[in-house]
This record gives structure tokens, C-alpha cells and sequence, in this order.
């Protein structure tokens, strides 16, 4: 898109202040990571590597990071499915309660998640008298995830209008069909989109997790939680935070390579879309 | 002639004739399609807060501390007559609101420059740094963000040869932090809402006339409506339900704060106040519908 | 093709009568709350389990006393920090963990709710060697049953900024008198939970004896407000309410924070960081002159516990000399064994968690001396019943719960 010299520049300023907004904090962990006092108080008062060799020692903290991303991809998955099916049923089709489900969907997160977490550790022990495990953490972390999916996927199917489904019907697909080859593809970078920040919500959740958990399992925020009552063991929780901030760098950017070939071909169906609506019949 | 045809058609495959049964059966298609999302959450979620929030019509023995199941209302009463709930929710929308519209106009220009403007590298470095700090952990960033606040801590530093400080903790620090938090929720559905706006259309609107500003009012923004309201719901909601952001940036109560508190001893008025980020959100949805952000485009 | 009839309505009419079936099924089957004491006891420890689960306050349950005791007896433990009082009552309903070390604020709770067993102290050897005026105590000790085994206790401290507060306070008038709080508005440290109120009944017990008030914790109505508004008037000049250590330790470290209430954990951490902060009373020799609100916390079993042989040999291990002298050193409390207290073991335990050895730690810390703990006001739950001459008119928990949620506001 052709923008003014002007308006480009104003474009860029925007993006430095949110992109400075979003890097303060994190510039602020990383220097605590080399701090060598154990109190955050600014200026630290001297810097150490000390806690990286530490950290690296620290069992509990790896293995609580593969539970979290265990835990946080099973319940991605299930969010996708869920979400996905719930998308499709709102926004292709009319039914009474529709708006209802939009309701639904959002409500694990619009309550406190003290309401979740008590809510769901009840019935897990008092009603259905089952053990807490990670199981039924998923299963906490599921719920809530489902609206992130849900939201993106139909904020893009509203966007989509249903006649190129319509289109692929006439053509002789059946449903199955026309969802693989038409819709998916349309929605896919929504999907993307949602799944990661699924990811993300249930990697970083602590209180609906602190009740569904059983006894001696442990995910990443647990162990921060822990940790950060202890100052001695404090410097070595910034070092994790900031060591997982690199590390995320891979499979976000793999993430968004799996949306990068919609990109060609969603200006040719726009484009196509604008010359069928701008042709001459 | 038909007959022929008929045998020299392929036997449709068994998936292809699962499908089948679908079309043209929109009820079968809706129910199949909202069994398991619905399944799960009325079965497995909304069961688990029946409960609970029958309990906001209970009573609590003031002797004992027991919960009995006698039909009462003093729990809503107790609500309404007590000007410190009507604060601490009034408190909490604000915020929340202070939090999304902030959120929008932050994410909006980084994410149309990740759409539109980006090339292919430039792109995919931006999808990247934008995401990174959720990968940083909640209470790691809330406690970063205590030193940048803090009496001589980053942001006082930083002003004070402005000889201006900073606004330390209170509701200005929640709104700061929440909106950080919550940053990347709005940023990732405004991007992935503003790649689909065909560059065609821009085109379109310029060659008609229309210069850049005229361009977002008329065409980018309705486009991206949607969006914008998908990433809202999810700044609006985390907010709403967040208690341990003001828990330790502030001295102040939110809805989050007061349920918690009550919730070990007090069920019945703890789950009387969660029926308060409930409304919000019915409101907030109908509202969203009323200014059109769900209709089809 | 059929009309699918139950369809016809949509899905929301089917979502609406699931969710009234299941919550009449679910209701029906909570029944009534079980709010009955649990009354079994265990008779005999017999082999370990394997495994053990414990809440604990962070700092009770640490790798210098947990390995050797998993290695005597094969149990591994599993731990879950709580940081506050009610989070260990809400962890404990859940009935996934085999003990607790509760303060006074929740052992009432968790034993009316049924959701701890009595101990059998004779299963408990070392129990005999505690301090007597540990043992027996309103909050340990419930209808005359044992419910718990006493693990330490400490009272709550007053820590100034020596550089902020000169001179050092010898009240608790610094932070609750309106006239001499608002010299440090914005500066003081609170602590963030409604047991606080406590703490402002201690300062009115001395300050306005009018009131005639005795217990802390068990106010009648006019008492009540009286403390209720002396915290009110505090709010403005508070700078931050602290409900975890850390968050106070950065709090006087920026110098957010001046003067307030805290623990011997926080101050240790601030001292051992060269901040300037003194305290009062263990470890200076002296009490505000009112006196303090104070905790003594105990292991209870829970009524559900799944290992319980391993969390009796835990009750017993975490009272064993050696043990209670390394965790009462490591936190700075007193320790409840009395053995503990001999220079030798206290020697032992201080090289053990690597602090500099303090034959006097008993001393400072009044392990020892009734005297000193009958000026402590250790945390209880507040109930409606006064246990004295004014029947059943005091304000409960809840009452207190509201009170906090109006003076924070």
C-alpha cells in the first residue's frame, strides 16, 4: 500500500513507542537476570553470571517447563478442535441461542479464576471423586482456552463471506470436502493466530492450575510462584523468564511460517473477489 | 443411458458419504458441530458453577461459619447497600475499559505495519517480537514492572531529570500493567483481521480519491471491526477477572480481590460478587452487537 | 426426512435444561456441608507410604531438613507453597494433600469444616519434650482433642528504616495513631488480610481502655468499630499492603516503605542485604510497649491424608531437635522443642543451613519464657462466641472479612 511520506513516518513513530512499551519490562528482567544482590531494588547493585550456571543445575525448573509445555500443547489442541467446531457452527449457520454460545465460550475468562479453579477442583473431588493430576489441569486450561480459538476463528468467518463455501458445494464437494479445502485454508492464519495465544494463556496460568493440580506435579508458574517466596532463589527466576523469551523465538516463527503462503494467495482471491464484483457482466 | 452412467459412477467413499448425510440438514450440522464444545463446557464447566453460584442464594450461620441452603437474597442486598462493592466494580470497568481502548490504540498501527507495510522479513521479525514477552511469565513481568514503578525505580530515574516523577503504584500502575499484559491479545487478532483486507481494496479507495485518513475511517476500520471487538473481549475479560495484577501494584480492591477473599469462608457472597463479571460481560457482548461488530461482511 | 423434534428448539433449549438437570443432580448430591469434626484417630504408625504431600508457609519445608528425613524413612515428600491462610484452607478441601502447617487464623476453620484429623500425640515422641505453654492451646486444641502438633512461633514485628525513622519506635503508635502516622504517610506497611484488625484492637487494648477489650479476637460490636475505624483512618498514609515477603523485602529496600508490621523472614533477608532496618521485639529484646499480635502454627493431618504413616514421622521428624532448631534458625522463630535449645543441637543445625552459629538464639528469640508470649496475641479465628461472660455476641470471620474488604475499599 502507497502511504505519504508524511503518514509513514507518523506509522513508524507508532510503532517504536509500542514496540519500546513492549520491551521495557523485559530489558528490566534481563538485567535482573545478571543482578547479584537477590532484592529487586533499582540500580542492581552489581552484576554475575552466577545465576545462569544455576539455573541450568536447576532441576525442578526444567522439568516444570516440559510439564507447562505438555500441559499447554494438550490443551491447545483440544481448544482448536473445540473452538474451531464452535466457530463454524456461529457463524455459518442461524439458530436460536446463537449469541448464547458467544456468551458461553468467553466466560472461563471473564470470571476470576479463583471462581474456575474452586468451581472445577470441587467437582473433580467432591463430585466425581477423582484424583487431581495434570489431567484435570488440561482439562481447567481447555476451558478457558477455547474462547481464544473461538474468537479469532470467527472474527475471520464473519470476515469470509459463505459463498465461496456455497461455490465448492455447488461444485460437489460435500461438507467434509469444502471444510478442508476451502474453509480451512481461509481460516488458518486465525487458527494460528488463536492456538498461539491458547498456548500462551495456559503456559502462563497460575491460580486455576493451583487447584487442579495434584500434589506433586508442578508447572512453570508454580515454580516461579514458589520461587518467588524465597528471595535467595529469586535472580534465578528472572534467568528462566528471560531464557524462555529466547527460546520462544523458534516456534513462534515457525508458527507464523505455516501462514505465510495464504499470503499470495489471499490477494489473488481478494483481487479476484473485487474484479467479480467490479466486473462487467 | 442412465444405467450406464450410473455403474460407471465411483462408489462414493464412506467419508464423503458421512458428509452427505449434512447436507442440506443445517440442525445436524449446527448440533454435530456445537456437541463437543458444548458438551465440554456445559458438562464439564457450567455444571461445576451451578453450584457455586447457587450457593450466592444461600445462607451463612453467622454462629458456625456453615453454609445452609436456605433461599435468601441478602447476599444480592448486602451488595447493593454497601457502597464499597459498587466502588470496587465501578473501579474494575473502568479500568478494564482504560485497558482495551488503550490496548486498541497501541496495537493498531504495529499491527496494520505488520500487514500491510512489513515485507516477508520484516514480518515474520515482528510476529516474533511482538509475542515474546508472553513467553516471560505473569507474576516475572508484574514484578518487573513493581521495579520500573517503585520510589528511585526505572521510571522515576528515567523522569527525574524532568524533574517529574513517576505515578508509582495505585490504578494509573494497574492500567499500566494490565495493558501490557494483555498487549499481544489484541495486537495478534487486529494483524491477522488486517492480512485479509485484499491491498486491491486499498488501491481501489486511493484511485477513487481517497486519501489515507479517509481510507481507515471508510475502509480498513469497518474491516477490521470484528477484529478489534475479538481482541477487546479478551483485554476486557482478563481484566475483569485479574486479582493478583492489583494485588501488587496497588492498595486497591478489584472484583477479583473481593472474590477471593470471600470465597474459603463467605461462598455465598463470593459467588453473589462473581455474578457481577457476568452482567458485565452480557452487557459488554450486547453492546458489541449493537454497534455491528457482528454482522457478516 | 424427519424433523429432528428435540432439535427444534436449538441447542440453547438443550444447554438450559443439561445445566438445570445437572445442577439439581450436583446440589442433591453436595448434600448438606460436612461442618462435623472429624474424631478418628490414628492408633499405630506403621510403614511408610512412600510419599508424602504437605502445604506449608514458604520456608518450612526446606531441602536441609526434608533429604535426610526422606532418606530415614523412604518418604518423599512433595511440597506446595501457600501464601496466605485461606489459600491452605481451600488446598486442604481438596483433599489431595496429607498435612498442613497452619496458623491459629485457620485451624479452627479446618477442623469445624472437618477437613483435619486428630493426632494421637502418643505416636509423637518428641511431642513430650515441647514447651508446655505451647501445648494445649485454643488454637491447637479443640473440645480438649489434640488436633495438631505446635511447630514454632513468633510474634509480629515492628521494622523501621533507621534512616527514614529517627528515633526507633517503642510503639505501635508510629503506625496506628493518626497524629504520628501521617509524619510517614505513604510509607507505611500493612499487612494485607483481615487478621490486621487484631492488630489494631492490641494498640486500642492499651490506648483506650475504655473499650475494655481483652481478647483481640473476640470483639463485640462496639469494639470492633472502634478498630475498624482506627484502620480506616490508617489507609491514606499506608503505602503498601504486604501479602507476601518478597513483595515487602523490595518494598523497604526502594524505601516505598518506612515502618510497618512484618516477620522475622524479612527482616533477615533486608539486614543480610545491608538495608539499613531495625526491629522490635525478638532479637532487640522488647516488645512495643502494647504488646503484639503474634502466630503459632501447627501440623495438622488431614482427615483424608493418604499417607498418614509418613506425615506422623514428618509431625514427629519437624519436632526433633535437630529439625526444629535448622527450620527455626532458617525462618527466626522460636522453636516449640525445648531440646532444641541446647547450644550443641543449635550449633549443629545453624552449620546445617549455612547461618553463622548463635548459641543465644533461644534467648533472643524468648523460646523459652511464658512471660514473654503472655504479651503475644497469637492469630486465631475470630467466632461468634466470646468464650466469656458476653455469650455469642462477637463478630465472626466473616464479619471480619467484610470489615477488610470496606477498609481497603
Amino acid at each position: 500500500m502507497r502511504l505519504s511520506r508524511r503518514a509513514r513516518i507518523v506509522l513508524r513513530v507508532a510503532v517504536g513507542i509500542t514496540l519500546a512499551f513492549i520491551y521495557l519490562p523485559l530489558v528490566v528482567i534481563a538485567i535482573y537476570a545478571f543482578n547479584s544482590s537477590n532484592i529487586l531494588a533499582w540500580p542492581p547493585p552489581g552484576l554475575t553470571t552466577h545465576w545462569f550456571s544455576q539455573a541450568f543445575h536447576n532441576s525442578g525448573a526444567g522439568s516444570a517447563i516440559v510439564t507447562s509445555v505438555e500441559v499447554g500443547l494438550v490443551a491447545t489442541a483440544v481448544a482448536l478442535v473445540l473452538g474451531t467446531l464452535a466457530s463454524l457452527a456461529v457463524a455459518r449457520h442461524r439458530f436460536f441461542g446463537r449469541e448464547t454460545v458467544s456468551f458461553l465460550v468467553i466466560l472461563p475468562i471473564a470470571l476470576p479464576g479463583i471462581v474456575t479453579g474452586v468451581a472445577l477442583s470441587d467437582t473433580f473431588t467432591q463430585v466425581l471423586g477423582v484424583p487431581l493430576s495434570l489431567l484435570t489441569v488440561i482439562i481447567g486450561h481447555a476451558t478457558f482456552c477455547i474462547v481464544v480459538v473461538y474468537n479469532n476463528a470467527v472474527a475471520r468467518l464473519r470476515r469470509a463471506s459463505g459463498s465461496i463455501e456455497e461455490a465448492s458445494a455447488d461444485l460437489g464437494a460435500d461438507p467434509l470436502q469444502t471444510f478442508r479445502y476451502v474453509t480451512l485454508p481461509t481460516m488458518r492464519s486465525a487458527l494460528v493466530a488463536g492456538g498461539l495465544l491458547a498456548f500462551a494463556l495456559s503456559f502462563d496460568e497460575i491460580v486455576v492450575t493451583l487447584f487442579t493440580i495434584g500434589a506433586g506435579q508442578q508447572t512453570l508458574p508454580i515454580w516461579i510462584f514458589n520461587n518467588l517466596f524465597r528471595p535467595s532463589q529469586l535472580p534465578i527466576v528472572n534467568v528462566v523468564a528471560i531464557l524462555l523469551v529466547l527460546a520462544s523465538t523458534v516456534p513462534v516463527y515457525l508458527a507464523h511460517r505455516l501462514t505465510r503462503e495464504e499470503e499470495g494467495a489471499a490477494a489473488l482471491r481478494g483481487g479476484g473477489a473485487v474484479a467479480e464484483a467490479t466486473a462487467v457482466p | 443411458m442412465e444405467a450406464a452412467e450410473a455403474a460407471a459412477r465411483p462408489r462414493a467413499s464412506v467419508s464423503r458419504r458421512v458428509a452427505g448425510l449434512f447436507t442440506g440438514r443445517p440442525r445436524l450440522t449446527v448440533g454435530s458441530l456445537l456437541a463437543g464444545p458444548l458438551g465440554w463446557l456445559v458438562i464439564g464447566y457450567l455444571g461445576s458453577l451451578a453450584v457455586l453460584f447457587a450457593a450466592s442464594f444461600w445462607n451463612v450461620n453467622s454462629l458456625t461459619g456453615e453454609v445452609s441452603q436456605t433461599f435468601t437474597l441478602n447476599n444480592f442486598k448486602t451488595l447493593v447497600n454497601e457502597p464499597v462493592y459498587r466502588t470496587v466494580a465501578l473501579r474494575t470497568i473502568a479500568v478494564a475499559s482504560a485497558v482495551t481502548v488503550t490496548d486498541v490504540l497501541l496495537a493498531f498501527p504495529i499491527a496494520f505495519y505488520m500487514a500491510k507495510v512489513a515485507r516477508r522479513s520484516g514480518k515474520a521479525v515482528l510476529v516474533v517480537a511482538v509475542l515474546m514477552p508472553l513467553w516471560s511469565s505473569y507474576l516475572v513481568k508484574v514484578y518487573s514492572w513493581r521495579v520500573i514503578l517503585s520510589s528511585g525505580g526505572v521510571l522515576d530515574w528515567a523522569l527525574h531529570p524532568l524533574g517529574l516523577k513517576g505515578p508509582g503504584y495505585g490504578n494509573v500502575a494497574v492500567w499500566l500493567v494490565m495493558s501490557y499484559l494483555w498487549l499481544p491479545y489484541m495486537i495478534l487478532p487486529i494483524f491477522a483481521g488486517l492480512e485479509r483486507i485484499p491491498d486491491s481494496l486499498l488501491a481501489a479507495s486511493e484511485d477513487l480519491g481517497a486519501g489515507p485518513v479517509r481510507t481507515f475511517r471508510r475502509v480498513i476500520l469497518p474491516l477490521a471491526l470484528p477484529a478489534v471487538v475479538a481482541g477487546s473481549i479478551f483485554t476486557f475479560s482478563l481484566t475483569l477477572g485479574d486479582y493478583i495484577t492489583p494485588e501488587l501494584v496497588s492498595n486497591n480492591e478489584f472484583i477479583g480481590n473481593v472474590v477471593y477473599s470471600n470465597i474459603t469462608n463467605n461462598l455465598p457472597l463470593a459467588s453473589a460478587f462473581a455474578t457481577v463479571p457476568i452482567v458485565i460481560m452480557i452487557v459488554y457482548l450486547l453492546l458489541a452487537r449493537r454497534l455491528g461488530a457482528f454482522e457478516h461482511l | 426426512m424427519r424433523q429432528m423434534l428435540f432439535w427444534k428448539h436449538g441447542p440453547s433449549a438443550l444447554v438450559t435444561a443439561a445445566v438445570t438437570a445437572l445442577a439439581v443432580v450436583l446440589i442433591a448430591g453436595c448434600g448438606s456441608s460436612s461442618t462435623s469434626r472429624n474424631t478418628q484417630m490414628l492408633q499405630s504408625v506403621g510403614k511408610s507410604e512412600g510419599q508424602l504431600n504437605l502445604v506449608e508457609w514458604p520456608g518450612y519445608v526446606e531441602p536441609q531438613w526434608v533429604k535426610p528425613f526422606e532418606q530415614q524413612t523412604g518418604c518423599q515428600v512433595h511440597n506446595k507453597d501457600a501464601g496466605t491462610s485461606d489459600q491452605m484452607v481451600l488446598l486442604m478441601r481438596t483433599g489431595q494433600y496429607d498435612g498442613v502447617s497452619a496458623s491459629g487464623n485457620a485451624t479452627e476453620r479446618l477442623v469445624d469444616a472437618g477437613d483435619v484429623a486428630p493426632v494421637n500425640v502418643k505416636l509423637v515422641p518428641n511431642y513430650a519434650t515441647i514447651f508446655s505453654d505451647i501445648k494445649n492451646q485454643p488454637y491447637n486444641t479443640f473440645g480438649g482433642v489434640h488436633y495438631g502438633i505446635p511447630h514454632g512461633r513468633g510474634a509480629n514485628l515492628l521494622m523501621w528504616r533507621t534512616d527514614h525513622v529517627k528515633p526507633g519506635p517503642q510503639s505501635w503508635s508510629v503506625i496506628l495513631d493518626p497524629a504520628q502516622a501521617a509524619k510517614y504517610k505513604g510509607h507505611i506497611s500493612a499487612y494485607d488480610d483481615p487478621i490486621y484488625i487484631a492488630d489494631a484492637a492490641v494498640y486500642l487494648k492499651a490506648h483506650q481502655p475504655s473499650l475494655q477489650i481483652t481478647n483481640p479476637y473476640e470483639l463485640n460490636s462496639k469494639q470492633f468499630s472502634a478498630a475498624v475505624n482506627l484502620l480506616k483512618q490508617q489507609r491514606p498514609d499506608v503505602g503498601e499492603y504486604w501479602g507476601d515477603a518478597t513483595k515487602q523485602i523490595q518494598s523497604y529496600t526502594t524505601g516505598d516503605d518506612w515502618v510497618g508490621t512484618t516477620w522475622q523472614y524479612q527482616y533477615f533477608q533486608l539486614a543480610g542485604k545491608k538495608v539499613h532496618v531495625a526491629i522490635s521485639p525478638a532479637g532487640q529484646g522488647f516488645v512495643p510497649t502494647e504488646g503484639a499480635t503474634g502466630w503459632s502454627d501447627t501440623w495438622m493431618i488431614s482427615s483424608k491424608a493418604k499417607h498418614p504413616n509418613c506425615m506422623y514421622k514428618w509431625m514427629n521428624w519437624i519436632v526433633s531437635p535437630m529439625a526444629n532448631a535448622e527450620v527455626a534458625q532458617f525462618f527466626g522463630e522460636a522453636p516449640a522443642q525445648s531440646l532444641a535449645c541446647q547450644p550443641a543441637t543449635l550449633e549443629a543445625a545453624a552449620k546445617a543451613i549455612g547461618y553463622a552459629p548463635d548459641p543465644h538464639f533461644c534467648d533472643e528469640y524468648h523460646a523459652g519464657l511464658p512471660s514473654f508470649w503472655s504479651r503475644v496475641y497469637y492469630w486465631r479465628t475470630p467466632v461468634a462466641n466470646c468464650g466469656d461472660s458476653r455469650g455469642n455476641s462477637c463478630m465472626n470471620y466473616n464479619d471480619w472479612v467484610s470489615a477488610w474488604t470496606q477498609i481497603k475499599g
